[in-house]
C-alpha cells in the first residue's frame, strides 16, 4: 500500500522529469522511419471530419497516419507531460492558441512554420484571416495553423418566443426582458442558460465584458477587472442565471452540461461558440432541433462585442524528428478543399476563400450565417486573458462570475479579483 | 523480506587447479545469492519509486515553473514556506483531506463491521448477496464518478426525482457549495465498503467459536458477546482495515476530478492535497511549489500510517 501511494506521484514525477510516463507509450522507433506521422487531436467535430478522410491522404501522401484523439483536459495533460519531458512521441498537435500557445512558445515546444507556410502558394497562407494569424504566431515565427473559428452567439427557441409574443432581443436590456418573461410564464423553463465554472465560464463571459466596455486588462496591462463596465457585466452575466437560469444551478457547468440543458427544451436562450451549433440543431442530439434560432450577441452599452476567435490549431512538436511528414499531414488537412469540407460539416474556419464562397455557408441555417458575418465584423481577438498561465487567470477572473451566480457581492469579488489578478500579471512579468 | 544466511559453504574446488572463470562467477553468486535474488525488485523500486521521490524532493527545492526543462534556482525552503502560509488553498485543503478520510473511514468501518457480521454465519443464497455487495469494488473509480454525476445532477437527476415522489425539495448535491464534499464522501462509502467487508470477514471467519460460545453458556446477550469478546479479538484486522483503506483514502483522487473537475469545482468544494498538487503541476505548471506540496502530503501519510502501525503493535501485543 504504502508502496501504491508513492508510486503514484512517483509515476507523475518521473513522467515530468523523465519522460518515464506512468504506462509508457508505444515507445517504437517508427518515427524514426519516415513512413509514419503521428497526430494527437482533441475530440471535436473537426476531428470527425478529418478522421473518415484520413485514408485519403494515407494513399496520395503513402505515409501512416497513427492518430491519438483525447478530450480537451487529457489532451492538456498529455501535453504537459510529454512536451515536458521533450518527447518525440507526437508529431502533429491539435492545441488552442489562445490557451497553450504563450506557454508552448515560450517553452520552445512549438516548430517554426514560418518558411513551410509562405512555400505554397496552392495551399495559400495570405488567404487565412488576420485575427487567427495573429493568435498562432509568437515572436514574429508562425508556429500553428489555425483550423477553427469560433465567436459567442445568442441560441434561442423560436416556439417559446412565439408563445410568449416576444421579438428576437436585440440589447442586452431586451435579453433579461425577456428571459424574465419567460421564466415567469412558464416556471420550469429558464430563461436564460450559459456556462457557470469558475474558469470555463470565463471565455464565454468575455464577449458580455467587452459590450459592456470592459476588458480584462487594460492598454497598459493592468488589471481592468475592476472597472465599473466590468462590475456591471460581471453582475448582468451571473444576474441572468441566478435570477432566470435553471433552478438549483450549478456552478460547475462547462458547454457539454449547459447546452444539455437547451437541448432537453429547459432554457429559452443560452450563450455560447458557434462552432458548436450541431449539437443543437442535430435531432439525434438535441429534444429541440427543428425550434432553434440564432442571432448576435445583444448589444449592451458599448455596442455587440462578442469575441472571434480562432480556438484550435495545428502545430508541429519541436522535438520530432518527423517534422516535414508532420508538415505534409498539417498542409493537407488545412488545404481550401479540407476547409471547405470541415465548414460545411459545421466547424467555422479560418480561411477567407471560404467564408466568401457561397458553398462555405450552404448548410448553415440562415440566421447563423448572418450572425457569424455581423460578428466577424466587429468581434474581439481573444476570449480570455492574453498571458502565459492561462488556467491560473481564468480562475481568478472568473471568481466573479460563480460570486454573482450565487448571489454574493460581485463588485466585492471583482475588487478581490482586480488585486489577486495584478499580482498574477506582475508575477508573470518577473 | 528476510532470508535465512545459509552457511557459506566454499565451493568445493578440486586440488591444485585454479579456478575456472564460470566458477569464479558460481562461488561469487553462490556468496551473495541473497542479493542476487533480490537486484531486480531492489532495482524496480529503485528506479519507479526512490529516484522520482528524490527528484520530487529536489524540484520542491527549486523555483521549477512553465517547463521542468527551463533553467531553475535553488531556492532552499522558500516553496515550503509560502505552501505552509497559504491559509487560501493550502490548509483547507490540509482540512478537507482530513475531513474526507475521517468521515469516509468511520463509515466505512461501521458499515462494514455491520456487513460483516451479518455475511459472518451461514444463511441461504449468501453467496448471490456476496456478489452483490461485492459489486461497487470492481467498477473503476471514473466510470463511478461519472454515474454518481448523473444520478446527482440538480436538474435532471434521478436523485431528486426520488426525492420528488417523497415530496422532499430537491437537493443541490454535488453544485452545492456545502453538500458537495458530503456527496462525494458518499460516493466514496459506497465504493469501498465492500473492501472494508472483505478484509474483516476474513478476521471473523479465523476466529475460534469457544469464546463466543463460553460467553453465550455464561448468558452474556449479543452485544455484550460483540463489544466484550468479538470486537477485541477482532481490534488487529480493523486496524489493517483502517490502515488499507485510510491510506487510500487519503490520496483520492479519480472520483473527486471525475465529479467536479479541476480545482475541486468552481469554490474548491471538494479540493483535497491531492487535486490540488495535480492542479498546481497540470494547470498552473508551478512545478516547485506542486512538489512542495506532495513532499508534505507524502509525509502527512507516513506519519498517519506509523501512528496506526503502532497501534497495531500495541493491540496485537
Amino acid at each position: 500500500m504504502k508502496r501504491r501511494a508513492v508510486m503514484k506521484y512517483a509515476a507523475v514525477a518521473a513522467a515530468l522529469s523523465f519522460g518515464l510516463t506512468a504506462c509508457s507509450g508505444s515507445g517504437s522507433d517508427d518515427a524514426k522511419e519516415s513512413g509514419v506521422v503521428r497526430v494527437t487531436l482533441a475530440n471535436h467535430v473537426w476531428t470527425e471530419g478529418i478522421k473518415s478522410a484520413i485514408p485519403e491522404f494515407e494513399q496520395s501522401s503513402g505515409l501512416k497516419v497513427e492518430l491519438t484523439q483525447l478530450g480537451e483536459d487529457q489532451l492538456s495533460d498529455q501535453y504537459n507531460v510529454k512536451l515536458n519531458a521533450g518527447s518525440d512521441e507526437i508529431d502533429v498537435m491539435m492545441y488552442r492558441p489562445l490557451q497553450e500557445g504563450k506557454a508552448f512558445a515560450k517553452n520552445g515546444y512549438l516548430a517554426d512554420l514560418t518558411e513551410k507556410v509562405s512555400s505554397d502558394s496552392g495551399w495559400d497562407w495570405k488567404d487565412y484571416q488576420e485575427g487567427p494569424v495573429k493568435a498562432t504566431t509568437a515572436d514574429g515565427k508562425v508556429v500553428g495553423v489555425p483550423i477553427i473559428t469560433e465567436r459567442e452567439v445568442l441560441y434561442y427557441r423560436k416556439d417559446l418566443l412565439k408563445a410568449a409574443g416576444l421579438e428576437v432581443p436585440k440589447t442586452m436590456e431586451e435579453l433579461e426582458a425577456a428571459a424574465k418573461a419567460i421564466k415567469e410564464s412558464t416556471p420550469d423553463t429558464a430563461g436564460f442558460v450559459a456556462r457557470t465554472g469558475k474558469s470555463t465560464a470565463v471565455t464565454q463571459f468575455s464577449s458580455f465584458l467587452y459590450s459592456f466596455g470592459g476588458d480584462f486588462t487594460d492598454s497598459s496591462g493592468k488589471s481592468a477587472v475592476n472597472s465599473d463596465a466590468a462590475k456591471k457585466a460581471y453582475a448582468y452575466y451571473g444576474g441572468l442565471i441566478k435570477n432566470y437560469g435553471p433552478a438549483n444551478v450549478s456552478t460547475d457547468m462547462s458547454w457539454p452540461e449547459a447546452m444539455a440543458i437547451f437541448t432537453q427544451g429547459k432554457a429559452a436562450f443560452y450563450t455560447e461558440a458557434d462552432s458548436l451549433y450541431k449539437n443543437a440543431t442535430d435531432p439525434a442530439k438535441s429534444k429541440v432541433a427543428d425550434s432553434v434560432g440564432f442571432a448576435p450577441l445583444p448589444a449592451g452599452p458599448a455596442g455587440s462585442k462578442p469575441y472571434n476567435i480562432p480556438s484550435w490549431g495545428l502545430a508541429v512538436n519541436e522535438a520530432s524528428s518527423n517534422q516535414d511528414n508532420a508538415w505534409k499531414f498539417i498542409q493537407w488537412a488545412t488545404s481550401k478543399e479540407r476547409t471547405l469540407a470541415a465548414q460545411k460539416a459545421g466547424v467555422p474556419g479560418p480561411r477567407a476563400s471560404v467564408w466568401s464562397n457561397p458553398e462555405g455557408t450552404s448548410t448553415y441555417p440562415k440566421d447563423l450565417a448572418d450572425a457569424i458575418a455581423v460578428s466577424a465584423e466587429n468581434g474581439v481577438g481573444h476570449d480570455r486573458p492574453e498571458v502565459v498561465t492561462v488556467g491560473k487567470a481564468r480562475e481568478i477572473v472568473g471568481e466573479p462570475i460563480v460570486a454573482s451566480i450565487t448571489g454574493a457581492d460581485a463588485s466585492a469579488a471583482a475588487d478581490s479579483a482586480h488585486d489577486a489578478f495584478q499580482k498574477f500579471l506582475d508575477s508573470e512579468k518577473q | 523480506m528476510s532470508v535465512t544466511n545459509a552457511p557459506r559453504s566454499a565451493p568445493a574446488r578440486s586440488a591444485g587447479r585454479p579456478p575456472s572463470f564460470a566458477g569464479n562467477v558460481s562461488a561469487w553468486s553462490n556468496r551473495h545469492r541473497k542479493w542476487l535474488f533480490a537486484a531486480p525488485a531492489m532495482i524496480f523500486v529503485g528506479i519507479l519509486i526512490v529516484f522520482p521521490l528524490v527528484w520530487t524532493l529536489y524540484l520542491s527545492l527549486t523555483d521549477s515553473q512553465g517547463s521542468v526543462r527551463a533553467a531553475t534556482e535553488f531556492i532552499g525552503f522558500q516553496n515550503y514556506l509560502a505552501v505552509l502560509t497559504d491559509t487560501e488553498r493550502f490548509w483547507p485543503a490540509v482540512g478537507r483531506t482530513l475531513t474526507f478520510t475521517g468521515v469516509a473511514l468511520v463509515c466505512e468501518v461501521v458499515l462494514g463491521m455491520g456487513i460483516a457480521l451479518l455475511l459472518w454465519r451461514p444463511f441461504r443464497g449468501e453467496k448471490w448477496v456476496r456478489v452483490a455487495i461485492l459489486l461497487p469494488l470492481v467498477a473503476t473509480p471514473v466510470a463511478v464518478g461519472m454515474m454518481w454525476r448523473l444520478i446527482f445532477d440538480p436538474n435532471i437527476g434521478f436523485a431528486n426525482q426520488l426525492l420528488g415522489m417523497v415530496g422532499i425539495p430537491p437537493q443541490p448535491w454535488l453544485s452545492g457549495q456545502d453538500t458537495a464534499l458530503g456527496t462525494t464522501i458518499f460516493m466514496d462509502v459506497w465504493q469501498w465498503t465492500p473492501m472494508v467487508v472483505l478484509i474483516l470477514l476474513a478476521g471473523l471467519t479465523s476466529l475460534s467459536d469457544e469464546p463466543d460460545e463460553a460467553a453465550r453458556v455464561d448468558g452474556a446477550n449479543a452485544f455484550q458477546r460483540f463489544f466484550y469478546i468479538t470486537l477485541p479479538l477482532m481490534m488487529p484486522t480493523v486496524i489493517v482495515a483502517i490502515l488499507l483503506r485510510g491510506i487510500d483514502a487519503l490520496k483520492t483522487f479519480d472520483i473527486l476530478y471525475a465529479t467536479k473537475g479541476k480545482g475541486g469545482g468552481s469554490f474548491n468544494e471538494v479540493e483535497t492535497l491531492n487535486v490540488y498538487a495535480y492542479g498546481l503541476s497540470f494547470d498552473y505548471n508551478q512545478y516547485g511549489l506542486s512538489s512542495a506540496v506532495l513532499i508534505l502530503f507524502f509525509m502527512i501519510i507516513i506519519g498517519s500510517m506509523w501512528l496506526l502501525t503502532m497501534r497495531k503493535k500495541a493491540v496485537s501485543k
